[in-house]
């Protein structure tokens, strides 16, 4: 029963590694190789011509660069806006608490992935469509960050708040010498989750953007992929996805546990 | 008298100052949580071009109610769900419970499963486009073995979307998995020993202490992967764009349609509140209910 439940588990394990793999391995494959068939995991004569080209053809460099743009800007600001409203929402009373938190809580309902139409309106009375801009905006402010960082923060011993208060300490000295560090944990999670959620978005910058300029990368990925949908060149096609992937796979293997935990955190409520 | 009137102050600047704390959150939330979520509703009732908007009532409400591919993809998405949702969980738990054991190559197995949740779903249907290709494809070319001929995965009505169910399985599962193991982590250890005592068979301790005792975390998986099933399109973006016939087609990316294909604002405002609703009876279903059942 033991043998055969793992015996399962190691044949679902390895069907869920090949995607990677033949990704990889394709990406490496001469262009003509795909169609004449043969072994799809094996490559007799392994190429880089496939990375040259899809270098070539699209402006990766320039996607990248929007792409750690978007990834940080929307994280730098998420990371002040949570850390303010979470400051408040755990250590402070005032007046219609509740009715706000309520309305935070709004935005984990309707979350600004299925806005997709309304928000392009918004975007467009401010002036903004086609820039990096609008694609970071709509997630400056975090619901989910909120309420991670108010867990961690009521944690923190009220003592220790008090005592640097008597110390003479103003109130955003005391978020920076209490709080905020003994919330690195939180902080490390949220940023890995922000950070892998944003490198993956499409949905929205696809609408949002319509140039080279501000384009991130998996809408280039996309563009790009449309262009060369007949096999011939499929290697190009994995190579740009592979482009696109690396970082994040690279990250993850070298940051695995890290990852685990992280994406953990983010769903203990 | 003075003192009140001290104390009476001091908690009015108290709560402006809580205010200055929210309100840069609070920006950001009215223009990009509220105002649109308001706006799709009042331009749900309204038709015409931007410029010169008509008040139409519920018109666009039973035109859209009456239209075949509105009603193909709710069918679609809810197939979709319940095609995704309960098969993934229980392979997220059935995975959790034998990789929570200490063996070898457990950790590169949890591995294995868990990548795909941090690759991008644009480039996983990269990816498997490249696998259901006909004749060519990685699938076809394994089905060859068995003497089986050419499928047009993507392109027949019929196959389409177990084909993105199945995608979207081997994606997600992964993710799932970490909550189950993170539930495992914390059951009580001495419940186990004591049913061992009395000598309880493995598989009547999974149907009596396992199960039960993951329910909030299956629950909380349950939401979290029903509302992936409307929130996540960008797959068929590059897959089908919705086809052949929007047999694979679901209702985000109709939203999607709608408005940035052909420009439909007033069906695009009617979609965005049907999926605005949609998501709130999710939640408001969690937190009034299950939330209420789960506590034991």
């Amino acid at each position: 029963m033991k043998k055969l439940n793992y015996g399962i588990i190691i044949i679902l394990g390895i069907i869920s590694f090949i995607p990677l793999l033949w990704v990889f391995i394709t990406s490496f494959s001469p262009g003509n190789q795909v169609i004449k068939g043969g072994f799809p995991f094996w490559v007799s004569n392994p190429t880089l011509e496939n990375y040259v080209k899809a270098w070539e053809t699209a402006p990766f460099i320039q996607y990248y660069f929007n792409t750690f743009v978007i990834v940080f800007g929307v994280l730098i600001v998420q990371l002040i806006t949570i850390t303010l409203a979470a400051y408040a929402f755990a250590r402070l009373n005032f007046k219609g608490k509740h009715v706000l938190f309520i309305l935070f809580l709004l935005q984990l309902m309707i979350q600004p992935e299925i806005l997709l139409f309304p928000n392009y309106q918004v975007i467009s009375q401010l002036g903004l469509v086609n820039t990096k801009l609008a694609v970071m905006m709509p997630y400056w402010a975090s619901a989910f960050g909120v309420f991670l960082m108010r867990q961690t923060f009521k944690q923190v011993p009220y003592d220790l708040d008090e005592a640097s208060r008597i110390d003479g300490c103003k109130w955003y000295q005391t978020l920076w010498h209490v709080y905020i560090p003994s919330a690195k944990p939180t902080y490390i999670a949220f940023a890995l989750v922000s950070v892998s959620h944003h490198w993956s978005n499409f949905m929205w910058p696809l609408i949002i953007t319509d140039s080279v300029d501000s384009r991130p990368l998996t809408v280039g990925l996309a563009l790009f992929a449309q262009s060369y949908e007949t096999g011939a060149q499929w290697g190009m096609v994995a190579a740009g996805t592979v482009m696109v992937i690396m970082p994040l796979v690279i990250a993850f293997f070298i940051f695995q546990k890290q990852f685990v935990s992280s994406f953990m955190h983010s769903g203990i409520k | 008298m003075a003192a009140k009137r001290k104390k009476f102050g001091s908690s009015s600047r108290h709560n402006l100052f809580a205010y200055g704390l929210l309100f840069p959150s609070f920006i950001f939330l009215t223009l990009f949580t509220f105002y649109p979520t308001l706006k799709s509703f009042q331009l749900s009732f309204y038709s015409g071009p931007m410029t010169r908007l008509q008040f139409s009532g519920m018109d666009q409400y039973k035109e859209v109610f009456s239209d075949e591919i509105f009603r193909k993809v709710i069918l679609n998405n809810i197939l979709f769900m319940i095609g995704t949702v309960p098969t993934s969980l229980f392979l997220a738990m059935y995975l959790a419970i034998w990789l929570n054991k200490k063996m070898a190559g457990s950790s590169l197995l949890r591995t294995s499963f868990f990548y795909p949740t941090i690759i991008p779903l644009i480039a996983v249907a990269n990816i498997w486009l490249f696998i259901y290709t006909p004749q060519y494809g990685l699938l076809d070319n394994f089905l060859h073995l068995f003497g089986r001929g050419d499928t047009s995965w993507l392109g027949n009505p019929n196959t389409v979307m177990i084909a993105m169910i199945f995608m979207i399985i081997w994606k997600d599962t992964g993710f799932y998995m970490i909550f189950y193991l993170a539930g495992l982590q914390n059951l009580p250890r001495d419940v186990y020993e004591a049913a061992e005592i009395e000598g309880a068979k493995p598989f009547q301790m999974f149907r009596h202490i396992t199960f039960p005792l993951l329910m909030p975390t299956t629950l909380f998986v349950m939401i979290v992967a029903i509302t992936n099933s409307f929130k996540n399109v960008d797959h068929l973006y590059i897959m089908t764009k919705g086809g052949p016939d929007n047999a694979s087609n679901l209702l985000l990316y109709h939203i999607y349609e709608a408005a940035f294909t052909n420009w439909d604002l007033g069906k695009a405002a009617v979609l965005t509140v049907v999926l605005i609703v949609i998501m709130l009876s999710i939640t408001a279903f969690n937190y009034l209910y299950l939330d209420r059942k789960i506590h034991y």
